[in-house]
């Protein structure tokens, strides 16, 4: 039952990023030509209210549902690791068009020759877990 | 009301409810990052004996693969029950270019008939679809996130790291969009 919540907020987001067309290859190779507002409306407001609410998570001590302090990890500093990978990240994203959060919600949507995507995901996981001591981190 | 919640949705109601979903998922003690579940999933299949980094308590991301499970549903009723229409209302600019490099029914469904639809697949769009899933997948674990964990968690926490990763992310995707998709899509 506890896994409940997170089936709940699941939909929620599958629902927010179909309705918003954020999971068309589409709307990704537009945002990538600047040609439309839409896609950095949605990361920019995402990100002006998620820094809002993590700024009054800090301000208030809040705490989570089983009564811990919400706390955030910083990531270790490098530029080597963010950039390269990110450089990697950005070219396979714009190729299929979907970041893993849609890449998911288009099996809802009945796009099945994503799962050759998914798969494709898995292997490069499984590739930087196996040549990660000879990246440049 | 009700006819506005057939439309597509525009930002400032769909960027809103993303950060929701992380206001919730912090709520409930939980960082909202994707890829994360991507690593999960070749430790539960057992990659952990192999690959030291795979050999983790792949059972602390359950609540992700619910997380997930729940999106395809959320994709599911969302394509049944709230999309009558599948057209992509795209920038007049956008569309012309892709029509110009030969793609049919620009924006007449969610993804491109030439790359997604089961009836015209050959083996080069599926190897296309399978190392643009590799690099997404290579990239996300070597930058140690995706967008939900970089470009929404990662700067709504004003972290320099996440700021350099989205950097990466338009560098990659602007290079493939202007220097190399022009020259191989469509197949």
């Amino acid at each position: 039952m506890k896994y409940i919540k997170f089936l709940l907020v699941g939909i929620l987001f599958g629902i927010a990023l179909s309705k918003g067309q954020v999971v068309s290859w589409y709307r990704i190779y537009e945002m990538f030509r600047f040609d439309n507002f839409h896609m950095y409306g949605i990361i920019g407001s995402a990100v002006v209210i998620g820094v809002f609410i993590v700024q009054y998570m800090k301000r208030t001590s809040m705490k989570d549902i089983q009564g811990h302090l919400i706390t955030f990890n910083p990531k270790n500093m490098s530029i080597s690791r963010y950039l390269i990978g990110g450089i990697f990240f950005g070219l396979g994203w714009a190729m299929v068009g979907a970041c893993p959060g849609p890449m998911y919600i288009l099996i809802g949507k009945g796009f099945f020759l994503i799962f050759v995507v998914i798969a494709g995901a898995l292997a490069g996981t499984y590739l930087y877990g196996v040549l990660r001591s000879k990246l440049p981190h | 009301m009700l006819e506005a919640v057939y439309r597509p949705w525009p930002w400032y109601v769909v960027g809103p409810l993303i950060a929701l979903t992380m206001y919730l998922l912090l709520y409930f003690g939980k960082e909202f990052g994707v890829s994360a579940s991507l690593r999960a999933t070749c430790s539960a299949m057992g990659a952990g004996k192999k690959v030291k980094f795979f050999d983790f308590d792949w059972k602390k991301q359950n609540w992700n693969m619910v997380f997930i499970f729940g999106a395809i549903i959320g994709g599911f009723i969302s394509s049944t029950f709230l999309e009558p229409s599948n057209a992509v209302d795209l920038a007049s600019s956008t569309k012309l270019t892709l029509e110009q490099l030969g793609f049919e029914r620009v924006g007449e469904s969610f993804l491109p008939d030439q790359l997604f639809s089961p009836e015209f697949w050959t083996w080069k769009s599926i190897a296309y679809l399978f190392v643009g899933g590799l690099f997404v997948g290579f990239g996300a674990r070597y930058a140690g996130g995706c967008t939900s964990g970089h470009a929404i968690s990662g700067l709504s926490n004003l972290q320099l790291p996440s700021l350099i990763a989205v950097i990466g992310f338009f560098i990659g995707g602007l290079a493939m969009t202007y220097f190399i998709l022009p020259f191989i899509l469509p197949f």
